[in-house]
């Protein structure tokens, strides 16, 4: 075996039947931290895209991000194919299974490449492609907008491209023939002058037997055939007749089925529970206290408390058993603990100041205020948001022997499978993790505490187990979009121009850049003050730039309106600097028709948002009819740099449209005896058929590096609603959800 | 005893009577197509039709179905390897994301065709408001419906659908 170098590799090796599988990976010691956690033993390392070339000439690419909706395995599929040259029929996917050949080396070589020894196969790294690699990817997660951007963009293009020049030069070999005259074409190799054509796969054989290429040549975008084309999703089929498998509709001999609940204000545990009723019931099991645990993710550690389960022939009967239950929880000190006193402790530590840190800094803000011909200010305040996936959250476990099998949905297969293997204190290589498709994941499904109690019941129970949590339980028990107060200072001279900004809110997360404007402005200074409270936070979709977005592009306004000025017209003056960013403003002023006026009781609003790599403005028109709110019509534009797949593309923007503007217009979780008061879509409602609008989504493709799609639709929706508001009726929201507006909505 | 018609089929059914019809059909009868949301009737995910009208499942106790005639998911189709003209327009128009709410959406959507079958925007409003879609995917659901409700009036195999590019 060759020797690993210093970071990654491409590596090849042949498959059961003579096919040819090509990976490339990434070793412990890389950059990325969060991995290194998970790749730490000696000879192990993070085997990150696999493409397989099987003996039918079907190449697979086998995706190690999770489905939830946003079609990731067809645009992944898509960019392996496009520098495969591969026919688009020929062409499957799959996801990676969280199991050890993904992650540990040696046991791939057992089992993928069928105990032949490995040749020298080990090449160098690509030209540092696979240390950006390292840094941007993690594991198996899925979230921040990544798979595209990092796993296609440097994993799936690479090892296509590696292929094709393996698969090319194995060709020429067979057909003894000068390698550049032959060509690769839809999954053929062909040499014109001879008239030879043979599938792929004759060469598969020969090509696993070669070092791959170290530097692939990876197409430019004006050679693309197969990326930037709208294809049908793969995934879509079993989507329409009821036989697409969630984790929820998993099916084990002898199962018996289980909800939870945990306690009202997330500390604390059980005091005491009266159980005679749910023990006398039909078709109870059992009545269990779960321990605390520890479900530490992405964005901090974080441990869940202890929890109290009903098991039971059925959901059903759980689920009534449950409701039977008396349970009495320990009080804390976070019983005292509102939305209000929350809210008052924002107001107190931005007011104090007290280690505030700095997230940008620039000029002399004092001096650009003390000047001023007008100086602005204003508080905003967005509320804790749950995520409410459409699939509530469940797992199946069974345990058995020191073993456990589990079927979940989950953004972060190889966490949730240490997670587990940690609540047992099994070794992970005895916890087999199954992810399905999930119902909607939106950063709730990158918390493991849901499969851990799984996995523990499992355990308890001696038989298999499906949990399913209820909505009331997944409304109360989420990991929450932070509330954030934010206050603003802003300086404009006597022409309006923009003199000093002035930003400091309470509470942060990621990314650092969340709270930055991109506009010219001569002094600033941004920054936090932390002012945590007990509330379980957790990443949604957008993270920190979902509040963020509302509070910056919502004062730019209010900026610009004290200047006298048009919102677009001001907004545009100042990004002469960043011209993508100008452009997908003003193309989404164009498509909008921005200045053409509109009727009384209408108005139009303007944001702009760059986050995960992309570029969004979003227009909306409404209409206030007699304080009637109708959102009419959202215009969008985002560049990307290059859509692979332009239609998944637009499905990924219109549905973070509707997500921020169901947040936007209801979204609330509020905290009433440190508990959380809502419970279900009745009163945690969402943006319905009735009231959702036109959406128009326009693509630039600017030919920079590659954004993600599926977060940056979310954060302008909130401030071009607010400011087409503030168009309309002059009535400036600083608050959301707007139903607790004036308006009704 | 509770005997219920499922996708044409005659079911004897032993569960305490006021059982949510949704449980039975994913527990006893293991058509886990029919999805569990909310359990109050607010998000559609369960959505079947009870003798062509949509009903939630979650909150229809089983024994309220007694002698009627209940569809699903599954039994949609016309046939196996068929489709109906709603399964074939959603995805003609990409419609589902995530796709849990999608046999709830399809439902709702087949039992409005079948009393409406060219709805306008209100009708279509009226029938699918009950239907949750947190993916958001309202603007295709309503695209494909009258795409649908338009390959219903002519013959559908007359319809020539593209595989492989939308350009939409």
């Amino acid at each position: 075996m060759g020797k690993w170098t210093r970071r990654g590799f491409i590596t090849a090796g042949i498959i059961a039947g003579g096919g040819l599988i090509v990976g490339v990976a990434i070793r412990p010691g890389n950059r990325a931290t969060k991995l290194s956690k998970h790749v730490t033993g000696d000879g192990e390392t993070l085997l990150h895209t696999w493409v397989k070339l099987d003996n039918s000439n079907v190449v697979t690419a086998i995706v190690p991000h999770s489905e939830m909706g946003q079609g990731v395995g067809t645009a992944l599929a898509q960019m392996l194919a496009e520098e495969l040259d591969a026919d688009w029929s020929l062409v499957e996917f799959e996801e990676a299974p969280a199991i050890s050949e993904f992650a540990n080396y040696p046991m791939g070589k057992g089992m993928l490449f069928a105990g032949l020894d490995i040749p020298d196969f080990v090449v160098p790294t690509v030209d540092g492609v696979l240390i950006r690699t390292a840094q941007a990817l993690d594991l198996q997660i899925t979230g921040g907008s990544a798979s595209v951007r990092a796993t296609g963009a440097y994993g799936m293009r690479v090892a296509g491209a590696a292929v094709k020049e393996m698969l090319r030069i194995a060709a020429a070999e067979a057909w003894q023939v000068p390698v550049d005259q032959v060509i690769a074409r839809d999954s053929q190799m062909i040499h014109e002058a001879t008239g030879r054509s043979e599938p792929y796969s004759a060469f598969a054989a020969a090509a696993a037997e070669m070092s791959p290429p170290a530097s692939p040549v990876l197409k430019t975008s004006d050679e693309f055939k197969i990326m930037g084309r709208d294809v049908q999703r793969h995934d879509l089929p079993p989507k329409v007749d009821g036989t697409a498998i969630f984790a929820l509709d998993i099916r084990v001999p002898n199962m018996v089925y289980a909800t939870v609940r945990r306690a009202p204000s997330f500390a604390g545990g059980v005091e005491n529970i009266d159980d005679t009723v749910t023990r006398s019931m039909n078709g109870v099991v059992d009545i269990v206290k779960l321990p605390p645990a520890d479900v530490s993710a992405l964005l901090g550690s974080f441990s869940s408390a202890e929890s109290v389960a009903v098991v039971a022939e059925g959901y059903w009967q759980a689920k009534q058993g449950m409701n039977a239950l008396r349970i009495q929880w320990r009080a804390t000190e976070n019983d005292r603990v509102s939305s209000d006193s929350i809210f008052e402790q924002f107001d107190r530590d931005i007011s104090a100041a007290i280690d505030f840190k700095s997230d940008a800094s620039e000029g002399n803000v004092a001096a650009s205020i003390a000047d001023a011909a007008q100086v602005i200010e204003a508080d905003y305040r967005v509320p804790y948001l749950a995520h409410t996936c459409m699939e509530p959250l469940n797992a199946t476990a069974v345990v058995k022997e020191g073993f456990c099998e589990i079927w979940i949905g989950c953004q972060s297969p190889l966490s949730f499978r240490q997670a587990v293997a940690d609540s047992l204190g099994f070794d992970v290589e005895n916890v087999t993790l199954n992810n399905c498709f999930m119902g909607g994941g939106f950063g709730r499904k990158s918390r493991p505490d849901y499969a851990i109690q799984a996995a523990q019941l499992a355990a308890k129970i001696g038989r298999p187990v499906q949990l399913i949590w209820s909505r009331e339980e997944d409304v109360r028990q989420d990991f929450y979009r932070p509330a954030v107060q934010s206050r603003f200072r802003a300086a404009i001279d006597q022409e309006g121009n923009l003199t000093a900004w002035e930003n400091t809110y309470a509470g942060k997360m990621e990314p650092a850049a969340a709270p930055l404007v991109p506009y010219t402005v001569a002094a600033k200074k941004i920054g936090h003050v932390p002012s945590p409270t007990h509330v379980p936070l957790g990443a949604w979709r957008s993270v920190d730039h979902s509040q963020h977005g509302f509070f910056t592009e919502s004062f730019i306004d209010e900026v610009a309106t004290a200047a006298g000025q048009d919102p677009y017209e001001y907004r545009a003056a100042r990004l002469k600097h960043l011209p993508r960013q100008l452009a997908v403003l003003k193309k989404a002023a164009t498509e909008a028709q921005w200045g053409v006026p509109l009727a009384p009781g209408r108005g139009r609003g303007i944001a702009l948002q760059e986050c995960f790599g992309s570029i969004v403005a979003e227009v909306v028109e409404v209409t206030v009819n007699e304080g009637d709110l109708s959102v009419d019509r959202v215009v969008a534009v985002i560049d990307a740099g290059y859509a692979v797949s332009p239609d998944g593309m637009r499905a990924q923007i219109e549905s973070g449209i509707i997500y921020g503007l169901s947040a936007a217009l209801y979204g609330e979780i509020t905290i009433e005896d440190g508990a959380v008061a809502q419970s279900n879509f009745h009163d945690y409602p969402s943006v319905r058929m009735s009231k959702a609008p036109a959406i128009e989504t326009y693509i630039i493709n600017s030919g920079e590096a590659m954004g993600g799609a599926g977060e940056p639709g979310t954060p302008p929706i909130a401030p071009a609603l607010a400011n087409a508001v503030f168009n309309a009726t002059g009535q400036r929201i600083r608050e959301l959800p707007l139903q607790n507006s004036a308006l009704n909505v | 005893m509770t005997v219920v018609t499922v996708n044409g089929i005659e079911q004897k059914i032993q569960v305490d009577p006021t059982t949510p019809l949704l449980w039975v059909l994913r527990e006893q009868l293991q058509l886990t197509g029919t999805k569990f949301g909310c359990g109050i009737a607010q998000c559609g995910a369960c959505t079947v039709q009870v003798n062509g009208v949509a009903m939630r499942s979650c909150v229809t106790p089983v024994s309220a179905v007694a002698g009627q005639n209940v569809t699903t998911i599954e039994g949609l189709a016309p046939g196996p390897d068929e489709l109906h003209p709603l399964q074939q327009s959603w995805i003609d128009e990409q419609v589902p994301q995530c796709g849990y709410c999608q046999s709830g959406q399809l439902m709702s959507a087949a039992a409005l065709l079948a009393q409406n079958s060219s709805p306008s925007d209100d009708d279509i409003d009226g029938a699918m408001s009950g239907n949750i879609c947190r993916c958001g995917m309202y603007s295709r659901i309503r695209k494909a419906i009258k795409s649908a409700a338009g390959v219903q009036q002519f013959e559908p195999s007359a319809v020539d659908f593209l595989e492989g590019e939308t350009n939409g």
